[in-house]
């Protein structure tokens, strides 16, 4: 074991077993990471739109923009490995009548350049969007460093900032042109790891929350790839007659009050979720404008409960945090046991 | 009104008349800082001969039309030293002087740092050390990937340059080779705790940049024949962008407040309000009624 070759276990609250297998995913639904389709929207954007200028910090083959660039080389710059001066950058370029897309691991954009996010973008409210992929545990390998689980809490709180988690590649793509029409500060989560595509989705409307399915006992409200997650959590419920409504909450802010609160009434109870920290996240955002709107029914915020993550597999945290399927349609069970 | 072209640059004067500018400058900051209670003096000050030079030699601007497409731009990098910059506008004419009373007063949009949008003239938000630079060099990249004539200034500090972002800056503005953008050190060796040898030495901060690809020229910061060569030679180098690292003394101009770091972030009280304008020739000095209009007009 690990300590044979003299290292320390590691110290997690409930570090993940070494043999845990990589969870199959059904074979025959199409998947694409939606950092990919915002690589090809973007691309795509660039010939219609010659105020578009992208930037990047030494990550372009993983966040997607290299495609951009490699069209559109006079409106693409590599900042280096320096977000903080990227998001400078990116304000002086928009000061000057660009739009602009700023892309980054979410770790970094979000993280390491947040004070200039705040001052040089939100308080002049400039016309700059930040596309940050590898958000959340589907990170994987790279471990704690990288899966950022805090970015929708340090976005969402900034005056003027947008903030949009789409769930699949055709919500990401449709995003993007959201985004370029949207005057002032975005910021658009994208995912490493493919995620299934759902081509029965309704479109991507800027501001709205799509409901997939409808039900009478339970609400989940999610966002990015815990739309699939809870859509499959949902099915195995249903088989147990426990029918539940779907909502993808892909514009985080401002959010759909109205449809959040809709379900959240039509259902009696509503559960959040999402692959960031509970606290500060969507299910914050949308505790808060259930009590703001007098819609007082039992709520639970499901997600990363106040720790980091760890290396793995993409399918295999989600399984260990409860974030896939069933484990989601476990703490529903255990949500609905818990307030009947 | 022609956008085809940039503004012109301003008429054309003799030291005396920018030396009379700072001194105007000068008066207007002391009087700013006492009318507020609160503020940064010394730095300004110690800015006045520089920013005398930019906006009313260097800087293509036109107050009827502040957001004309090709003028020149300057960021104040050290927002906390904006008095300077509200002065110069005010007397550049981008509103009137006798509001400059108003710095720091509830309702004012002559903000504690400069803040975009509530004043003609301010080119950007700052007051967070490092950040301004960043900004004014992506206003360079921007000019120069639309080959406009634009030219972009940046005031930061010796301070400023213990921050990290000026060096991720200054790597990338000479990576895209940004002769369009011109720096100004405000290098007065003061920071709000002390001497920056005793709080955090930058060392030679001219060598720094020069090491990072920049075109470096030390400047006497309050001499006006040194401070106009030196942007003359600034505007020559095309390809690379430029640092003045201009030596200034903090307080410049007021004996009790030159190289004394308290000043950096203190008002003056009466008495040394009225001290510092008798030292600067004020036609007024004991008058501190700053709202009345005639103090600013005369």
């Amino acid at each position: 074991m690990l300590g044979a070759v003299g290292m320390a276990p590691l110290n997690y609250s409930a570090p993940l077993p070494l043999q845990v297998a990589t969870p199959p995913s059904p074979p025959d639904v199409k998947k694409e990471a939606t950092r990919a389709a915002y690589g090809r929207a973007l691309e795509s954007l660039g010939h219609s739109r010659e105020d578009i200028v992208v930037l990047d910090a030494d990550l372009s083959g993983s966040t997607k923009t290299a495609a951009f660039g490699k069209s559109f080389p006079d409106r693409f710059f590599n900042m280096g490995v320096a977000e903080c001066n990227m998001m400078g950058f990116a304000a002086g370029l928009a000061l000057s009548g660009k739009t602009v897309f700023a892309s980054s691991f979410a770790m970094f954009a979000a993280g390491k350049a947040w004070e200039q996010i705040r001052q040089s973008i939100c308080v002049p409210n400039l016309n700059v969007k930040i596309v940050a992929s590898h958000a959340g545990i589907t990170v994987g390998e790279d471990g704690a460093s990288h899966q950022m689980l805090e970015d929708i809490a340090l976005m969402r709180v900034l005056p003027h900032m947008k903030v949009v988690v789409p769930a699949d590649s055709r919500q990401t793509e449709a995003a993007v042109e959201a985004l370029a029409t949207t005057p002032g500060p975005c910021y658009m989560r994208t995912s490493r790891a493919a995620t299934p595509i759902m081509e029965d989705a309704p479109e991507f409307t800027f501001g709205k929350a799509f409901t997939h399915r409808q039900g009478k006992d339970l609400a989940f409200v999610a966002c990015g790839v815990e739309v699939y997650q809870s859509l499959l959590a949902a099915e195995e419920l249903a088989k147990e007659g426990i029918e539940c409504t779907v909502i993808d909450c892909a514009t985080v802010n401002p959010l759909d009050s109205e449809t959040i609160c809709e379900a959240a009434k039509s259902c009696g109870r509503l559960m959040t979720v999402e692959e960031h920290q509970v606290t500060g996240g969507l299910g914050e955002a949308v505790a808060a404008t259930l009590l703001e709107n007098n819609t007082l029914v039992p709520m639970q915020r499901h997600g990363m409960k106040g720790e980091f993550g760890q290396t793995g597999p993409a399918a295999s945290l989600l399984s260990h945090y409860h974030l896939d399927g069933p484990g989601i349609a476990e703490q529903a069970r255990l949500f609905l046991g818990a307030t009947q | 009104m022609n956008l085809a072209s940039p503004p012109s640059y301003p008429e054309s004067k003799d030291a005396a008349e920018i030396n009379g500018i700072a001194n105007r400058i000068r008066r207007d900051v002391i009087r700013m800082v006492h009318a507020a209670g609160c503020g940064h003096p010394g730095g300004p000050l110690g800015l006045a001969e520089i920013f005398a030079t930019l906006y009313f030699q260097e800087l293509r601007l036109d107050p009827e039309n502040p957001d004309h497409p090709l003028r020149d731009r300057l960021v104040l990098s050290n927002g906390h030293c904006c008095a300077v910059l509200y002065s110069s506008l005010a007397r550049r004419g981008f509103f009137p002087a006798d509001s400059l009373h108003t710095f720091r007063k509830f309702g004012s949009p002559l903000q504690g740092h400069p803040h975009k949008g509530h004043l003609p003239g301010i080119e950007m938000s700052t007051g967070s050390l490092g950040n301004g630079v960043s900004v004014a060099a992506g206003m360079a990249l921007a000019a120069k990937m639309d080959k406009l004539p634009t030219r972009i200034f940046a005031i930061t500090s010796d301070g400023e340059s213990q921050e990290g972002q000026p060096w991720e800056m200054a790597t990338a503005a000479a990576h895209y080779g940004l002769g369009n953008l011109t720096l100004l050190l405000d290098w007065n060796g003061i920071q709000i705790d002390g001497r920056t040898e005793d709080v955090m030495d930058p060392g030679d901060i001219g060598a720094k940049y020069a090491a990072f690809g920049w075109h470096v020229q030390e400047v006497d910061g309050h001499d006006l024949e040194n401070l106009s060569s030196a942007l003359a030679a600034a505007k020559e180098e095309t390809s690379r962008p430029s640092l003045l690292a201009c030596r200034t003394v903090i307080g410049k101009g007021v004996s009790y407040m030159e190289d004394v770091s308290d000043f950096h972030g203190m008002a003056p009280n009466d008495e040394q309000a009225k001290l510092a304008l008798q030292e600067l020739g004020d036609p007024a000095p004991e008058d501190l009624n700053h709202e009345s209009p005639a103090l600013w007009n005369n």
